[in-house]
């Protein structure tokens, strides 16, 4: 945390593999003068009436027209730590290496391990590191983008911090949110952390090859998602398998062939 | 924790808009369905406006009740916890208030 101001946004992003470095809040002239405060003030009000994630939304908009303008999707890709998002990616690049550009930002705490992995996989990812930070916001993005610099028409994944909770509340500029829930999660993520499921475009029901061997009740967790979120669709897949892929890779398709305005 | 990036983002706020005055009192307003934790926002704020403009205020906080309007049988009804579903069973409904995450007003020394 900057000790003068408060900002936090120590997160590190950088190409994997590593070329460049960057610290978002890297303050270059970020001078806060002292304040002298003789004697008695009067105080007045100031009315602000202003959303507290304002910068963060501008900066998503920021993110969502510059996106916009190169023809490129950009998805969301949120879900708790270890429900198979960089294994779905993984697969997905192998598997749609040929006919999509796909590159990735990955997000998470420390460490470049799915970074490693996904490059492995034969795309071009930046790996953000957020430090204490347990989510993404708009600022890491737009900087990954910038270090990214992904080809117009392409798809861009940015992977979240696998958190339930506070990716919810932070627009990236994404098109689209997606939410992997594994059935080794068991079946009542929906109902526990609703804001995450309320802001679903599409709900991912990953890892679906164990279900023999897990208590989750598909038809229960359809349900619960449909009462958190009435407008998101489902799909049920298996990166290891591959059943229930190609309807994943199909929504990804439509999506690039109609980018919503 | 996401009420630290939060109350970070109402700090960075402040400041931007009165980066010369210093401010005693910052009014919030959050609603309850807005994800926010107001006793979280109110844990982190005195951590995060130390060495800022915003030292030693004291932070108020509204907090906004949630109210749905059921666009099935017509009703309006304050949900149950964050899941918005209406008495009458129905899942078609329209946030009326509650999802307010805002800074109200601050007050600060002339």
């Amino acid at each position: 945390m900057c000790a003068t101001c408060g900002c936090s946004s120590a997160a590190v992003v950088r190409l994997f593999p590593a070329s460049h470095e960057h610290e978002i809040g890297e303050h270059d002239s970020h001078e806060h003068p002292g304040h002298e405060h003789l004697g008695h003030e009067h105080e007045r009000t100031v009315q602000l009436q202003q959303k507290v994630l304002a910068k963060n939304d501008r900066l998503a908009e920021a993110n969502r027209d510059w996106l916009r303008q190169r023809g490129i999707l950009a998805i969301n890709l949120m879900s708790s730590p270890g429900a198979g998002k960089t294994t779905l990616l993984e697969r997905t690049a192998r598997d749609l290496g040929g006919q999509m550009a796909i590159s990735v930002i990955e997000g998470d705490q420390a460490a470049a391990l799915d970074a490693t992995r996904i490059r492995a996989a034969g795309c071009r990812v930046v790996q953000i590191n957020t430090g204490a930070g347990c989510h993404l916001d708009a600022e890491m993005v737009a900087e990954g983008l910038r270090v990214l610099d992904p080809p117009g028409g392409s798809v861009v994944v940015i992977e979240n911090v696998g958190n339930l909770v506070c990716p919810a509340l932070f627009d990236l500029g994404e098109q689209a949110r997606v939410v992997l829930a594994s059935v080794t999660e068991g079946a009542d993520k929906p109902l526990k952390y609703p804001h995450m499921f309320r802001s679903a475009d599409l709900v991912l029901v990953s890892k679906t090859d164990l279900l023999p061997y897990v208590d989750f009740d598909t038809r229960r967790h359809a349900a619960d998602v449909r009462k958190t979120s009435p407008g998101a669709l489902m799909l049920q897949l298996s990166a290891t398998t591959g059943t229930g892929m190609p309807d994943w890779y199909d929504w990804l398709r439509r999506r690039i062939l109609a980018p919503p305005e | 924790m996401h009420e630290l990036a939060i109350t970070e983002s109402v700090v960075q706020a402040v400041t931007e808009r009165l980066p010369d005055a210093r401010i005693t009192c910052v009014r919030l307003e959050i609603g309850a369905l807005s994800g926010v934790v107001a006793d979280s926002v109110r844990f982190c704020f005195d951590l995060v406006t130390e060495g800022t403009n915003l030292a030693g205020a004291r932070l108020e906080i509204a907090e906004i009740a949630g109210r749905c309007h059921c666009r099935v049988c017509g009703r309006d009804f304050e949900p149950d916890g964050p899941i918005m579903i209406c008495p009458c069973g129905s899942i078609e409904i329209a946030v009326l208030s509650g999802q307010e995450l805002k800074i109200a007003s601050v007050q600060a020394a002339a």
